[in-house]
């Protein structure tokens, strides 16, 4: 009974609260600032480490994941609401139209993941006829490309044929014969196609004439001859054209240059401009000159 | 023995250097009552460069008390380790609370204690100036020059500290270096200890994997921290009440020029009242600190205290004590106490010392009425001391028992020259040194 009394009373002395020598280690070692960082960013990052290298180390498991991106994205992809169903074209003539179903061509239904909308914007862009082009997808599914065409200003004829230039000289098409476009002027001869804004402003200028002019040729690349019908040429200088041919027409209006005569109007040089007569007005004038001096030779 | 004590307190220097490098530095005040583990973090304004003289806030803002923990001591008796491994528990418990605390490990430790049987000596040296400037060589020499009382086998020099320098006939010089004259003279106090004692309490550290920066009586320290400026400059003694041991050290001129333990304390008392009154210590400690005092008045006789008990008897287990009964118990032992104070006290001739000044403090000076007793006994200015407030100790650590405990924090952040700070005297050089060579062609030509 003591004995038991004894052992009880140990039982329930007071604890010791001295912390034992290990768990004191413990203690200073958990506040080393180094063991601490260690604890903190080293033991988890190595942990990590050493779990994804042990995964990814097998090939097996990088396919099974590799395998399993694939198919959640497949099935995020093919939801109904990224499905793009038509394609729809404003803006574009119809041979346009059917110049850029050609050259883009989607199979539909398509993922609208798989459209690569700038790529297909830049495709479009290249075609001469089209100006910009903008390209999205609408709400419903719907690939809507708004196509700005360029507009025909100036029928140029060139090395391959007949072409269309827009006011810029860009190209804009092929012409089978002038004749199809009546309404637009002609440019012809080397390097037409590069000064295309100066032509339109001649060929306003020369609007008087309008009637009467057949084309503007290029000439030496540098600068402009007004053809006109009868075979009649306007020479225009390399500076201020536009002044030259208003003066062209200036003296069509006072002298009624244009109906008589002449072969050429020389305006390349801005202080003298020089007229060729036709031949035939050559001997006619020289016949003139002999009646009004009295010569008898002839 | 002497390069022995130099290179032992020399290594405690650095150590302490280093812990203040790192910025913190744990203060251990090993009692007969208490351990008390204090962590100290060093980051204020003077943390580097060392000034002149003391710092703002008597060079307390250089530091701030981080952690304090406190724990029942064990296996110390009389201020000296006789358990080892309950005092080495003892202090782990404390360090670890105080770590935790502090929530930073502490690898370096102050650590005093109040035991050991201090003994004090006062030394003088002289010698004849080699060039009439005083250099730091010259006070390396005239510390060397102290005749070393035989102090014995055993005892180790705790405390060396030079209290006053003396150039041909001006005394009472702080700092001779630099100084014009003929003859420099020391004197030095030097304070001697049980050396088992110190040996035993630097294994206790070494087991809980710390490292001793250096080593203070806390007689000392509690002088430091309880007395104030003027009674330090003025001439005072401290006295303080500890709980196995009681040590007194008297202060002059900012140096303590006497130290003495008396092997008496307030254990002595509790263990009194326990046989007196037949209850267990822990009872005993209780009623000490509920119910003590030494001056009984007609109130006192009224005044009953349930002693309790647990033996079942019901007769037993509700005796009841009146308070003046308790004193009647308590007063002889604190008197004896304070006589045995006394007389070494008169032994060190403190009754010649101009100012008379003394300030009790340590746990047991919380007994109410002891000043009054006190300046019965010891002398009319008597006061009782708490020591200085430091920057985020906790209020529980604040009462006159942690006396030492700060002083050791002010003796920590502000260390006394003592004689193993000052050079080492080229003479003691080992031979084949540098500058005993230096020495050799200054003296030759």
């Amino acid at each position: 009974m003591r004995q038991m009394k004894a052992s009880h009373r140990e039982n329930t002395s007071p604890r010791d609260p001295a912390p034992s020598r290990l768990s004191y280690r413990y203690q200073r070692l958990l506040l080393t600032p180094l063991f601490r960082t260690f604890l903190r960013v080293g033991l988890p990052m190595g942990a990590a480490f050493t779990l994804g290298m042990a995964v990814l180390g097998n090939a097996d498991n990088r396919d099974a994941i590799a395998l399993r991106i694939t198919e959640i994205r497949n099935s995020i992809e093919e939801r109904p609401e990224f499905m793009v169903k038509l394609m729809a074209i404003d803006g574009a003539s119809p041979e346009v139209n059917g110049d850029i179903r050609e050259i883009v061509p989607i199979d539909f239904p398509l993922s609208s993941f798989d459209l690569d909308l700038e790529e297909m914007r830049l495709t479009i862009a290249e075609l001469d006829a089209v100006a910009s082009a903008e390209v999205r997808i609408r709400a419903g599914g719907v690939l809507q490309i708004d196509v700005i065409e360029r507009i025909p200003s100036v029928v140029w004829r060139g090395p391959q044929g007949v072409e269309l230039l827009d006011n810029t000289g860009h190209r804009v098409g092929a012409l089978i014969a002038r004749a199809e476009r009546p309404d637009l002027p002609l440019l012809t001869g080397e390097g037409a196609e590069l000064a295309v804004p100066e032509a339109l402003d001649l060929f306003a200028a020369a609007e008087p004439l309008a009637s009467r002019v057949r084309g503007l040729v290029r000439m030496g690349e540098r600068r402009w001859d007004v053809a006109l019908d009868r075979n009649q040429r306007i020479l225009l200088p390399e500076e201020n054209p536009v002044e030259a041919i208003e003066r062209v027409i200036a003296l069509d209006h006072v002298q009624d240059l244009m109906a008589r005569d002449l072969v050429v109007i020389d305006m390349r040089n801005q202080n003298r401009p020089t007229v060729r007569l036709a031949e035939t007005a050559v001997t006619e004038l020289r016949r003139i000159r002999g009646q009004v001096l009295g010569d008898t030779t002839q | 023995m002497m390069t022995n004590l130099y290179e032992s307190q020399r290594a405690m220097r650095n150590m302490r250097k280093a812990a203040m490098q790192r910025g913190v530095v744990a203060i251990l005040d090993i009692g007969t009552s208490k351990v008390a583990c204090l962590v100290l973090r060093f980051d204020g304004p003077e943390h580097f460069g060392e000034q002149d003289g003391i710092g703002s806030m008597a060079g307390q803002s250089s530091f701030r008390v981080i952690g304090a923990a406190t724990t029942r001591s064990r296996g110390v008796s009389f201020g000296e380790i006789d358990a080892m491994q309950e005092t080495e528990r003892a202090i782990r418990t404390a360090v670890q609370a105080a770590q935790k605390m502090a929530n930073v490990r502490v690898d370096h430790v102050i650590a005093c204690f109040s035991g050991a049987q201090p003994r004090s000596y006062g030394l003088a040296g002289e010698i004849e100036l080699q060039d009439s400037v005083v250099t730091e060589q010259d006070i390396a020499r005239v510390l060397s020059a102290c005749d070393m009382p035989d102090y014995g086998q055993g005892r180790e020099v705790l405390h060396a500290q030079p209290v006053n320098f003396a150039i041909d006939h001006r005394s009472g010089l702080n700092d001779p270096r630099g100084q014009i004259g003929n003859r420099l003279a020391v004197d030095m106090h030097m304070m001697t200890v049980d050396s088992t004692a110190i040996q035993n309490l630097l294994y206790c550290i070494k087991r809980c994997d710390l490292e001793l920066a250096g080593l203070a009586s806390s007689a000392y320290v509690s002088g430091v921290s309880s007395l104030v400026e003027d009674e330090q400059e003025l001439g005072a003694a401290c006295i303080d009440l500890g709980g196995g041991a009681t040590g007194l050290s008297i202060f002059m001129k900012k140096h303590m020029i006497y130290s003495d333990g008396v092997r008496l304390g307030g254990e002595h008392v509790t263990s009194d009242i326990s046989k007196g009154l037949q209850v267990p210590l822990t009872v005993a400690e209780r009623i000490k600190t509920f119910y003590g005092g030494v001056v009984a008045t007609g109130m006192d006789d009224r005044e009953m205290i349930e002693i309790g008990g647990e033996t079942g008897d019901w007769e037993h287990d509700r005796r009841t004590v009146s308070r003046a009964e308790l004193i009647g118990i308590m007063r002889p032992r604190v008197e004896e106490i304070l006589e045995e104070v006394r007389a070494r006290l008169d032994a060190a001739g403190f009754d010649r010392l101009p100012s008379q000044q003394i300030v009790l403090t340590g746990g047991g000076s919380q007994i109410p009425g002891l000043d009054g007793l006190a300046s019965r006994i010891l002398g009319q200015q008597v006061r009782l001391g708490r020591p200085l407030r430091v920057q985020g100790l906790p209020q529980a650590a604040t009462g006159a028992a942690f006396a030492s405990s700060v002083g050791l924090c002010l003796f920590a952040a502000h260390p006394q020259d003592e004689w193993w700070d000052f050079e080492i005297p080229a003479e003691r050089y080992p031979a084949r040194s540098l500058r005993r060579a230096v020495k050799w062609f200054r003296d030759n030509w």
